[in-house]
């Protein structure tokens, strides 16, 4: 049985209950006042050593407080010690089903891990598998979305080459963005994701959801039970506030530039037609044959980086729009929690300071996208400047050729 | 030469009588109501003419130039006239009656500002080109359309030339082959053909394409909306949405500016497509002309062997009478004498009329020809600007675009 690590929560009652091990079958008995520490146990034979990334029952939850912090802190340093990556799809037929498996590989020296480098292969599926094993485990903490289990609506196939590479992107972002993330990375669930081998990841999910999942749904239904408006911690409902409205506002700009391609695109269309007349006015042309077809040529170069500017904003700024909907979406949902704040305030901490971290990456995240579709803008506009000075250059040079002076 | 109000460079011909003497343009638009030929209230637009000699500038005094009102309908009958009077001549158009080739945003209608405003450039440069025609500026005619207000349409009407404009156009759209069609006409008439079908699509397509682009601009006016309230939210990236909103509302706004210049490119591109229509014209009068030589030649023809059956008594050529001379008798010597007097005054005419028909087209063949060489060279000269115009314009959104850019570039990285 595996769980996954790192769910300490600091107790701020004086009071606590400590959790058996095995809570199969038995409901967690607690009195409404009473505060409920809760932390996960690793049962597991195969308890890697203790690491300071991997918290275990005997560290007490305020150092564990620390050491979280510390993390944070540590993560804008080049202490970067996972490298993930996802590529390489690849198809596969059974008698049953077609899907596609994407290789992970993984570059570590953590010493948690048996070796500094591993291969696997995986399908969405497990991926999947991983996200809500995380979500279970950390009911509170934020995890970075998925792409959509389904084709979304306009694609024709599933396996399209376009749909496979952003989703490939997409689940290399999501990996990364776990590998980042200060507990999410320590999780034993991540660990074997990364490293078993199929055989060993079948019989491992088939372990059942475990006593942590309990946990989670545990602590939902006491969460659910309770409740009214106490003395709710003011940043906890700007929190819930923000989630709402950023959602509300990430969901417009997703939409907006999806209208901006729609847009882009029909205007590529009309753009398109406007070369080969030109060309075709030239065939009727002398003296103006010349100038007509290189107009051609300008308006046909224009034509091709305006695809090229509507494909960036398709594979780069879309996908990261999309992501952070998803994100706010998680956001929102979490609100059930917030009911039971007062009730679980060993949450508040670990929540405010994963809020806080998340906040950071979003804001890193969007801003380096925005400036990236910025200088994929800027650089568009320079390519088909260009395209039209070497025009005029050449309507220059014939003007003077010819011995006339070009009054332009 | 001489810079015209928006579109751009016209060539004009040193030595060119009337525009060496004044200045011309048309300065103004305004709507009046009046009463119209059925008596009903109508609006129209007039638009002033104004003229002024050309060494009033150089003289250090400035006078107020002469000028008049006139209407499009007036501009209409002149050209008309233009036309009838001098059919070798490629006669420079109009700007168009009604807005075609508009994209959406463009109003149809012809009370619209703005298409009010590009017919009043459009005029002007219909009349620049008239003054600076070598045929055309001297005309009497064209002379008092600039400078006598009052009874202008009936001096125009006095001319006559209505009736012969109704009879040409009777012949011209009559079905006539012409046996032997001059080869150069015949290529002018088919570029013309070509000209007018593929300007007319290019305009067609750039009207769509402006639309679209017109789409792709203001739709990133919402950017600017949801970044500020976005803005709103935030504590770090507030300041830096917020400018960069401004900035992509700056960029969405810019769209109107650059359509509006590419709408002048496209009144280029438009007077060219009336032009050819001119251009069609000249070949087909060509056409008539030479159809009514060939028609007088053969004409001449028949009769001459008529006159030579009735000399030698033999019948080469059917005809009703000879029929009916051998079916009920031969003529008598002096019907036959009457015949053949009436023969040799009839071949007498005919020869003059194949002579001045002959002339006639000669000349039409000379003048026209000289006109469509200038009419080829201005042409060329004109189109290769448009499209030097159009790649500036081009270039001039880019640079727009790069500094939009660059400065939403800036706000972003402040986030």
């Amino acid at each position: 049985m595996s769980a996954s690590v790192v769910d300490n929560t600091v107790s701020s009652g004086n009071s606590s209950v400590a959790i058996p091990t095995d809570i199969s079958g038995q409901i967690l008995d607690l009195d409404e006042d009473d505060e409920l520490e809760v932390f996960s146990k690793d049962t597991s034979t195969t308890q890697t050593d203790g690491s300071s990334f991997n918290a275990s029952m005997q560290t007490s939850p305020a150092s564990m407080i620390n050491q979280y912090k510390f993390e944070e802190e540590e993560e804008d340093a080049d202490t970067k010690d996972i490298f993930v990556t996802v590529d390489n799809p690849e198809s596969h037929v059974t008698a049953i089903e077609t899907y596609i498996t994407y290789r992970v590989e993984t570059k570590t020296t953590r010493s948690e891990f048996d070796s500094s480098e591993f291969e696997v292969r995986r399908r969405y599926q497990d991926f999947l598998w991983l996200k809500g094993r995380l979500e279970e485990a950390h009911p509170t903490l934020i995890v970075h979305p998925l792409p959509e289990k389904f084709v979304m609506k306009g694609m024709v196939e599933r396996f399209n080459e376009d749909f496979i590479e952003t989703r490939r992107r997409a689940l290399h972002k999501f990996l990364n963005k776990i590998a980042e993330h200060p507990i999410f990375s320590s999780s034993e669930d991540f660990k074997i994701f990364l490293t078993a081998g199929s055989g060993e990841l079948t019989s491992h999910k088939k372990q059942g959801p475990g006593f942590l999942s309990r946990m989670g749904e545990t602590v939902k239904a006491v969460a659910a039970a309770v409740r009214g408006v106490r003395n709710r911690p003011q940043e906890f409902t700007d929190m819930q506030e923000y989630a709402e409205a950023f959602s509300q506002k990430i969901s417009s700009l997703d939409k907006v530039t999806q209208r901006i391609v729609r847009e882009q695109k029909e205007y590529l269309e009309e753009l398109k037609e406007c070369g080969p007349t030109y060309a075709l006015w030239s065939q009727s042309e002398q003296e103006l044959a010349e100038p007509l077809k290189n107009v051609a040529g300008c308006v046909d170069n224009c034509c091709k980086e305006t695809e090229e500017q509507v494909k960036h904003l398709n594979d780069h700024l879309i996908p990261v729009l999309h992501e952070y909907v998803l994100c706010a979406d998680t956001l929102k949902m979490r609100d059930e929690l917030d009911k039971a704040e007062d009730r679980l305030e060993w949450a508040n901490n670990a929540l405010k300071t994963d809020w806080t971290r998340w906040q950071k990456v979003m804001r890193t995240d969007l801003r380096s996208a925005f400036i990236d579709t910025a200088e994929r803008n800027v650089s568009y506009y320079e390519k088909c400047l260009a395209v039209w000075e070497s025009f005029l250059q050449s309507q220059r040079t014939d003007a003077e050729g010819n011995g006339n002076v070009d009054s332009s | 030469g001489q810079f015209l109000g928006g579109l751009g460079f016209v060539m004009v011909e040193k030595g060119t009588s009337l525009l060496k003497m004044m200045e011309i343009s048309v300065a103004e638009a305004e709507k009046r109501t009046g009463k119209n030929a059925v008596n009903m209230q109508e609006t129209y637009t007039v638009y002033l003419i104004e003229t002024r000699p050309v060494d009033a500038a150089s003289e250090g005094t400035n006078p107020v130039p002469d000028s008049l009102w006139r209407r499009y309908s007036e501009f209409e009958l002149l050209r008309n006239y233009l036309l009838v009077t001098y059919p070798f001549s490629v006669v420079p158009p109009l700007p168009e009656k009604r807005a075609e080739f508009v994209w959406h945003k463009l109003s149809a209608d012809n009370m619209d500002p703005d298409f009010v405003e590009r017919r009043r450039v459009g005029l002007e440069n219909f009349l620049l080109r008239v003054a600076s025609h070598p045929d055309l500026s001297s005309d009497k005619i064209f002379y008092s359309f600039l400078t006598e207000e009052n009874g202008w349409k009936e001096t125009v009407f006095e001319t006559g030339f209505q009736a012969k404009a109704d009879s040409r156009l009777k012949a011209l759209n009559a079905t006539f082959r012409v046996k032997n069609p001059d080869k150069r006409f015949a290529e002018m008439k088919h570029y013309g053909d070509e000209l007018q079908s593929v300007i007319s699509q290019l305009l067609r397509v750039r009207a769509r394409a402006a639309d679209r682009l017109y789409g792709v601009y203001k739709v990133h006016g919402n950017y600017g909306r949801v970044f500020s309230e976005w803005s709103a939210i935030e504590k770090e990236m507030g300041d830096g949405l917020q400018s960069a909103g401004h900035h992509m509302d700056a960029y969405a706004a810019s769209v109107d500016d650059i359509l509006e210049e590419e709408e002048h490119y496209a009144d280029q591109l438009k007077e060219y497509l009336f032009y050819a229509d001119a251009l069609r014209a000249v070949c087909r009068k060509h056409e008539l002309t030479q159809y009514e030589l060939e028609m007088a030649a053969q004409d001449l023809t028949s009769k001459k062997q008529q006159r030579e059956e009735l000399a030698t008594g033999t019948i080469r050529t059917f005809s009703l009478k000879g029929m009916t001379s051998k079916l009920f008798g031969q003529e008598t010597p002096e019907q036959r004498e009457a015949k053949l007097k009436m023969l040799e005054t009839q071949i007498e005419e005919g020869e003059e009329l194949v002579k001045e028909r002959n002339a006639e087209c000669e000349e039409f063949v000379k003048s026209a020809w000289v006109d469509i060489e200038r009419f080829k060279e201005q042409k060329d000269h004109d189109l290769r600007e448009a499209l030097i115009s159009y790649a500036i314009m081009q270039i001039s959104m880019c640079k727009k675009g790069i500094q939009v850019w660059n400065n939403a570039k800036e706000c972003f990285s402040k986030m």
